[in-house]
């Protein structure tokens, strides 16, 4: 079991794979670390010894992952929503930021669909 | 895509002249521009700049956080009122 970032890593996967499981860290990530520490992307996470754990450790510790990237994007967005520009807006209500339409689709940032009871036509 | 720094930042050049101006005679009253693109540079903090969206004039109280964004961004020129039927929500 090995245990990085406060997070448990998949024990069979290989260490490419492992390692993406750490929010903040992707494929590309994943590769360079490994490479930093002279580990093959091949090796399993369980094949991992004490010493190459610490040195993925050392590394994983020089760049910001989970919580502390969690909270700086947070950070990020409630900068935008003080100072009540056009993206903090669109984030306080919920719709997309970057000009997409949003007459349809638009469901990421929406939410699922919320039905409106459509008005009975006026006819005579 | 973003503009080239080579270029640096866009700021209409009275309106630059003016906050200029304006902040080394003190604060003085709002200045009025149609810019809306020009980018917020440190010269404007403290300053209130009365951005036309299109219809009026939207007062932006310029402050640290906002270097770097443009001063159409504060001036929305959309007002959005709530759907037809839909009551008591949509307020804003």
């Amino acid at each position: 079991m090995a245990r990085i970032a406060g997070i448990d890593l998949p024990k069979n996967k290989r260490g490419e794979i492992g390692l993406t499981y750490i929010y903040g860290i992707g494929r590309s990530t994943a590769q360079q670390i490994l490479d930093k520490a002279g580990i093959s992307y091949d090796k399993k996470v369980n094949d991992w010894n004490d010493d190459e754990l610490a040195a993925l450790r050392g590394l994983i510790g020089e760049i910001k992952v989970e919580g502390a990237l969690r909270s700086e994007t947070q950070m990020n967005i409630k900068r935008l929503m003080d100072i009540g520009c056009y993206r903090g807006i669109r984030h306080r209500i919920g719709l997309p930021l970057r000009g997409q339409s949003t007459k349809n689709n638009a469901r990421t940032r929406k939410g699922r669909k919320k039905t409106v009871a459509n008005k009975k036509k006026a006819t005579k | 895509m973003s503009r080239s720094l080579k270029k640096g930042p866009y700021i209409h050049y009275k309106l630059e002249q003016r906050v200029l101006a304006a902040q080394e005679s003190g604060k003085k009253s709002t200045i009025k521009t149609w810019s809306r693109a020009s980018m917020i540079s440190p010269d404007f903090v403290g300053m209130t700049i009365a951005v036309h969206n299109g219809n009026k004039f939207i007062p932006v109280y310029v402050t640290e956080n906002m270097i770097g964004h443009k001063l159409g961004e504060f001036s929305p020129t959309r007002i959005f009122r709530g759907h037809a039927g839909q009551k008591d929500k949509g307020k804003k």
